[in-house]
């Protein structure tokens, strides 16, 4: 079997970008223009396009988790990002709880409820997974539209927090604190990936990724394994879910339940390059642009132009480059492409 | 006076059902003969639902008549849909295939928005319009239509699959399609034609329905989503499953709606999915 591979050597022969020191290197010099990005570009509209950015790569990252190591394909995870806002907001309004607690315990939230979901899902594959999650997530969705002690279909309007102080997570000065929390945040995504990468689970959830029924004869406990990715992909979710909330300062359920919530989520993952740490974060800082500008240029008057555009851009994407975009990249590096789904993380690139 | 209250739910669910059954039967059929989900379906439902409206509108041409006319150009947007989009994607990994339908959604949902608004419209004083009665029952006569359209061509599409040469071709592509190949049937021209009545399917349902429900771009949204629902509850790529499948989530919703609280009605269909794959992770009638 090819698709385990050793991870962790030297590539021999490669194009120079497949090496290990130009890819520290690249990831060094990348950390320092990320560091200091809101000086190099103080406008308001980069900014908040940056933090975007960073946020979608959180929950790019998260998803890729579940999604691109395991092959699980999970179309509810705005569940998680929901449960995440909805707890630390809650917190805050009712018990004025701050919101770095409410993370923790919006987190800990997301992670039953990725037990509660994934226990009896995980035993579907393909489109009967995919439909699953899908009903989770309405489910939760029409939940929390009628669960009137938590701001029913309306939402909840976060109380401000004069005073712009680290501890209150709101800031109203200016905006830089922020990004430079979901800067940590997006490179604990990072480390997390690059950690499960090379440890044992991460090795079973490419296993099983490649083949199931393989891997479960092998002696890999697959429900154990797929279940550890699903909790750690929700909490970090959920931690993305804090950051939203506490930055937009108000959320309802048709923003952070939404269905379309979860499909750009996994659709940054797939626009990248699925199973990659690289993946997530290009698909990011492709797909929030594009969305971002078109948004502005034609979303103007009201008509959702923008979004016509943006759904022409997503099949074009699909029907051109369904192996994402670090595909592009690596069908260079060899004389025909591989498979696109099986094995892209065992390559180095990422 | 409680049994009539629960006939008449019954009745409703019944009607609503048949109507996801014929929503449910194109999208399977799609399903079955390519394994790619069509989550445009919905929005080929939207589109037929303007179809209709604007040939009444402009033409003063009844739902009843302009019947064929929304099915054929159905028919000619999900032909088109493979020709353009789906042929590309046969081989690709599934994830994108979801999206090039999602894109396809996305896309159709906005453009329909950006032409039309998202203001209501209805038809009214159409030939279908009034209520008939059976023992005490009150019945709308559009909902009934629509649940006789539904029986209709499903049963029409099951003879066409069961009965004629092409249905076989079809079922025998479904079956494998390479062996099918082989043995002289022309795939694409098949994959064509399931798109191509799988569409026509959300064409018919979409006139029926537009007989009695407003008409707005995310109207397909609303359908669509529990119709997933019943294509997976009656197993993937089975029609009499699909069928089965869109009658129980219509009665769940109306009975159960009633029973419990209208507003969790979905939450009752999505549950009970739930927890038929958790017994048969196949569907009910699904094939492993």
């Amino acid at each position: 079997m090819q698709s385990v591979s050793r991870q962790g050597q030297e590539p021999r022969s490669g194009p120079w970008w497949t090496r290990r020191w130009v890819q520290w290197g690249g990831g060094i010099l990348l950390l320092i223009f990320l560091l200091l990005f809101p000086y190099l570009f103080p406008r308001p509209f980069l900014r908040r396009m940056a933090i975007l950015v960073l946020l979608w790569s959180l929950l790019g990252l998260a998803w890729n988790i579940i999604g691109g190591y395991g092959g699980q394909v999970s179309l509810g995870h705005a569940v998680f990002f929901g449960l995440g806002a909805y707890t630390s907001s809650i917190l805050l309004e009712r018990w004025q709880v701050s919101p770095w607690l409410g993370m923790l315990a919006g987190a800990a939230v997301a992670a039953i409820a990725a037990l509660l979901i994934g226990w009896p899902t995980f035993r579907l594959q393909g489109h009967y997974f995919a439909i699953a999650t899908i009903a989770a997530g309405e489910i939760f969705a029409i939940l929390f539209r009628n669960w009137e002690w938590a701001g029913g279909a309306v939402g909840i309007y976060l109380p401000l927090i004069r005073g712009d102080q680290l501890v209150n997570f709101q800031f109203h000065e200016t905006k830089v604190p922020y990004y430079y929390i979901v800067l940590v945040m997006a490179l604990l995504a990072v480390a997390v990936t690059y950690a499960l990468e090379r440890s044992r689970a991460g090795y079973y959830l490419r296993a099983l990724r490649a083949d199931q029924d393989a891997a479960r004869s092998l002696g890999v406990p697959i429900t154990r394994y797929k279940l550890i990715a699903m909790v750690i992909s929700a909490v970090l979710t959920a931690i993305g879910g804090t950051f939203y909330a506490q930055f937009v300062l108000y959320i309802s359920p048709n923003t952070v339940f939404a269905l379309m919530l979860s499909v750009q989520m996994c659709l940054v993952a797939v626009l990248g390059g699925l199973g990659t740490i690289a993946g997530p974060i290009i698909g990011a800082m492709v797909l929030i642009p594009m969305a971002e500008y078109t948004r502005v240029f034609l979303g103007g008057r009201g008509g959702g132009l923008h979004l016509v555009v943006y759904g022409l851009l997503i099949v074009i994407i699909s029907v051109f480059q369904p192996a994402g975009l670090v595909g592009l990249l690596r069908r260079r590096t060899r004389p025909t492409p591989p498979p696109a789904m099986p094995t892209p993380a065992e390559e180095g690139i990422a | 006076m409680d049994l009539t209250i629960l006939a008449q739910t019954v009745a409703s669910g019944l009607l609503i059902g048949l109507v996801f059954s014929l929503l449910a039967v194109g999208l399977t059929l799609i399903f079955g003969v390519m394994d790619i989900v069509n989550f445009a379906h919905g929005e080929f439902l939207m589109l037929a639902m303007y179809v209709t409206y604007w040939l009444w509108v402009l033409w003063g041409m009844d739902p009843l008549f302009s019947l064929p006319i929304s099915a054929l150009v159905m028919f000619i947007l999900g032909a088109l849909t493979y020709l353009l989009v789906i042929r590309y994607v046969l081989d690709a990994p599934m994830l994108a295939q979801i999206f090039s339908t999602f894109g396809l959604m996305i896309f159709l949902r906005f453009l329909a928005q950006v032409l039309w608004t998202e203001d209501y419209r209805r038809i009214r004083g159409s030939l279908l319009e009034g209520r008939i009665e059976i023992a005490g029952v009150f019945l709308g006569r559009p909902e009934v239509a629509a649940a006789l359209g539904g029986i209709i061509t499903t049963a029409i599409l099951y003879w066409f699959l069961k009965g004629t040469r092409l249905g076989w071709a079809l079922e025998a592509t479904a079956e494998d399609r390479t062996v099918a190949a082989l043995m002289g049937i022309n795939t694409e021209w098949m994959f064509t034609l399931a798109w191509g009545i799988g569409s026509a399917c959300a064409g018919i349902a979409g006139t029926l329905l537009a007989t009695f429900y407003p008409i707005f771009p995310e109207a397909g949204a609303v359908f669509v989503l529990v119709t997933y629902v019943a294509v997976a509850l009656g197993g993937f790529g089975n029609i009499t499953g699909a069928f089965v499948g869109g009658i129980l989530i219509g009665l769940l919703q109306v009975v159960g709606g009633f029973l419990w609280e209208p507003r969790f009605k979905d939450v009752l269909v999505y549950g009970v999915y739930l927890l038929v794959v958790l017994v048969r992770p196949q569907g009910l009638l699904g094939r492993r």
